[in-house]
């Protein structure tokens, strides 16, 4: 018979209609999922009771995909079919990726795949994206997850790096939707582990989440307000983990080695990666134990028996622990905090088991960092709190957490302008929208160019997506009401529309962003709208001039051609006289001039507009009864 | 008769109250629904409702409702696994026909 677990008061649900939803930690060296079962969150194991799976993925010979544990003990002897630390991929295009010399993947290169922009890995399964080897790795856990649940799925909810941009976000979201995952929202990590704290349940606070996980490093700063979190900097090192410290272990074993023994030679590959075990138990062992030994035999015979002590853990891995903390301090720079402004340090990742590293945060934020739930399992906690809410199995709906977008979503103006729509940390959902108009008499068409970034200019932000508006009307500049409207839902992904007010004509886009924006680029983009605001303004003011100078040019010469017999032929060249000189000064760099000279034309012209608005309201009237005007 | 709870179920439930935080016990209810008549119902509790009935079971408050002890008078709650499932087990012996999943039943 079915087996049930405790519902919230009140909140039971009818028989087979479980509202079952579960938390996805999709890491880049394991993969866990979590749920909700009678109020408390929990950790998914499979068969053999583990609860981490191996994110990597073999593609074997008789066409079966396997993942896990077992694709991670082939993966020496079948390298390039079987793919470890996808998510480094993810969104990414070849160029991208710098190292790929140093991967043992056989990566396309062709002209096809990159115009597609999507990286491709050529396995014996055929032509694979990172979105399709993720989609197996969620497949395995929605396994796990519908075994132990006893039922289908309803939704999900993934976690992602808080730096994720849009195209590694909108690619999670794809993998989840090939391996049949209904995606709630993309949570990113560090919210994810503040929330398996609970601390959503305070009011307001500002939280560091310094994760260190197998191999790679992020701190991330957050603060609460109002039930939202906002991500106010990341830093971290994406080539730094827990890894390196049994690197470090390994080569101070072989060190001791070769010291003893005169006609040492190089170990092969399977002794390396048997010492590289042992030196990963001695560093577990290390945390709870004052001494570990190393004991084991070599192919060659050699044999190892060396005893590793904490305080010479400590020594010999010190440099990298000081080099988590560089990242961390440029973090609260970024986020211009000071020590005493956190009120709480959450560990996350396997490698924060370290005493030392511990006691490294401790000392540098003055205060104990939260350690009581398991660090490898504290995002996936998180994720399953958030799902269960999102599907509805709470009561105290209030709960919702929200994210933020990450940089300002604007669009491109006349002069290369940007008019931001979404400001940066926005929570989302959201959704705003804002009257353009057309720039000429008779525009029927209107481009709209999509960026994202913190600058004024469009050249200095990332541009994200163009669509055309089609069959606007004949009118006059200015006429046309155009509303664009910019919808952002809660995973962070855009669409944008644009109607015509009076004809309802529509266009819309899917912003599915260009593939390839790194971490670098956002943090750079951001630092450089600081450093440059005052540049920007100014700049921002003389193309604002050089529009409407444009504009009002256009429109004398304009009314000069049509209805210059109005005025004598030397009021019409007074005017010309004026034009010429607003043409000269819009050239050069300077946007009190041009306004100037755009206010000289305006008064130049006063009289001329004045007989022109007599002569159209006379044509209106002539020939007509007074009773059949309506007035 | 009374309602009671197995040993492994009333430490699962004491650890789940305790880990909400909050909540004076165990509710277990029958609602009037379900492929085969009636539906289980397990919530812990905040507040009880003045006809309510309690039954103390291994240190744990057991809660239910008159109407619904008509039906579930007599129940063991057991919490068991079943492979990678795990869960709580109504026994109850009041039961004359399941529905093949065994959410739902009639008496």
């Amino acid at each position: 018979m079915a087996l049930l677990q405790i519902s919230e008061p009140g909140m039971s649900a009818a028989p087979h209609q479980h509202r079952l939803a579960v938390g996805i930690d999709l890491g880049t060296t394991n993969s866990l999922v979590a749920t909700v079962r009678s109020g408390m969150s929990t950790v998914l194991q499979d068969d053999h009771g583990h609860a981490l799976l191996p994110s990597v993925v073999r593609y074997a010979i008789n066409g079966e995909v396997i993942v896990g544990h077992e694709a991670q003990a082939q993966q020496s002897a079948d390298p390039a079919n079987t793919i470890s630390s996808v998510k480094r991929f993810m969104g990414r295009g070849i160029h991208d990726i710098v190292d790929r010399a140093h991967i043992p993947y056989r990566f396309v290169t062709s002209q096809q795949a990159q115009s597609s922009k999507m990286l491709q890995i050529d396995t014996r399964a055929g032509l694979k994206t990172p979105v399709e080897i993720s989609a197996e790795i969620l497949k395995t856990l929605k396994a796990r997850a519908e075994k132990s649940l006893g039922g289908e799925l309803v939704g999900v909810v993934i976690t992602v790096p808080a730096y994720f941009d849009d195209a590694q976000r909108q690619a999670t979201k794809d993998a989840a939707r090939l391996a049949g995952l209904n995606v709630l929202r993309l949570l990113n990590e560090p919210t994810a582990a503040a929330v398996a704290y609970g601390l959503d349940n305070a009011s307001e606070g500002t939280y560091v989440i310094y994760d260190l996980g197998g191999g790679t490093f992020d701190v991330s700063i957050l603060r609460l307000a109002k039930g939202v979190f906002e991500v106010l900097a990341t830093n971290g090192d994406s080539a730094l983990g827990g890894d390196d410290f049994d690197h470090r272990i390994y080569c101070w074993v072989l060190d001791k080695v070769r010291e003893a023994s005169k006609n040492f030679v190089p170990l092969n590959e399977e002794d390396t990666r048997l010492l590289l075990n042992k030196a990963r138990q001695a560093k577990e062992w290390l945390t709870d134990n004052f001494e570990a030994q190393i004991l084991c035999k070599l192919s060659t015979g050699t044999l190892v028996d060396v005893t590793l002590t904490a305080p010479q853990l400590v020594e010999i891995t010190e440099h990298l622990v000081t080099k988590t903390l560089s990242p961390t301090r440029k973090a609260m720079r970024d986020a211009n905090l000071s020590i005493e402004d956190i009120h709480g340090v959450v560990l996350v990742g396997g490698a924060t088991r370290m005493p030392h590293i511990r006691q490294a945060v401790e000392d540098f934020f003055k205060q104990e960092p939260l350690t009581n739930l398991d660090p490898d399992k504290v995002v996936a906690l998180g994720a399953a709190i958030q799902a269960n809410a999102l599907v509805g199995n709470r009561s105290d709906n209030d709960l919702l957490l929200l994210d933020v977008t990450p940089l300002s979503l604007g669009l491109e103006t006349m002069g290369g302008l940007v008019e931001k729509i979404i400001p940066r940390n926005s929570t989302l959902p959201i959704a705003r929208a804002q009257d353009f108009t057309t720039y000429k008499d008779g525009q029927t068409a209107m481009s709209i160019h999509i960026v994202q970034g913190e600058r004024e200019l469009v050249s200095d932000c990332r541009s994200l997506a163009r669509f055309d508006l089609r069959g606007i009307p004949p009118m006059a500049a200015g006429a046309a009401r155009i509303r664009v409207t910019f919808t952002v839902d809660a995973d962070g992904l855009l669409s944008v529309s644009a109607r015509e007010q009076s004809t309802g004509v529509e266009a819309h886009i899917e912003v599915k962003p260009s593939y390839g924006l790194t971490e670098e680029e956002i943090t750079n983009m951001l630092k450089a709208s600081f450093a440059s605001a005052a540049t920007d303004k100014k700049a921002r003011m003389l193309h604002e001039a050089r529009v409407s100078a444009g504009a009002i040019i256009q429109s004398v010469n304009l009314a000069l051609k049509n209805d210059g017999h109005l005025i004598n032929n030397a009021e019409q060249q007074a005017i010309r006289d004026e034009v010429a000189r607003l043409e000269a000064v819009a050239q050069a760099d300077d946007a009190h001039a041009i306004n100037q000279a755009v206010e000289k034309l305006n008064q130049a012209t006063e009289a001329f507009a004045a007989a022109r608005m007599n002569a159209s309201v006379s044509l209106a009237l002539s020939g007509k009864a007074i009773n059949s005007l309506e007035m | 008769m009374a309602i009671t709870l197995t040993q492994t179920a009333a430490t699962r439930v004491e650890k789940f109250l305790a880990n909400r935080g909050k909540g004076i016990g165990l509710r277990l209810g029958v609602k009037t629904t379900g492929c085969s008549g009636m539906a289980y119902t397990l919530e812990f509790v905040d507040e009880m409702q003045p006809e309510d009935l309690s039954f103390e079971s291994h240190g744990v408050k057991v809660i239910v409702d008159p109407k619904s002890l008509v039906y579930i008078d007599g129940t063991e709650l057991d919490f068991t696994k079943e492979g990678l499932n795990e869960g709580f087990k109504f026994n109850n012996p009041n039961v004359k026909d399941e529905c093949g999943c065994g959410e739902s039943f009639t008496v």
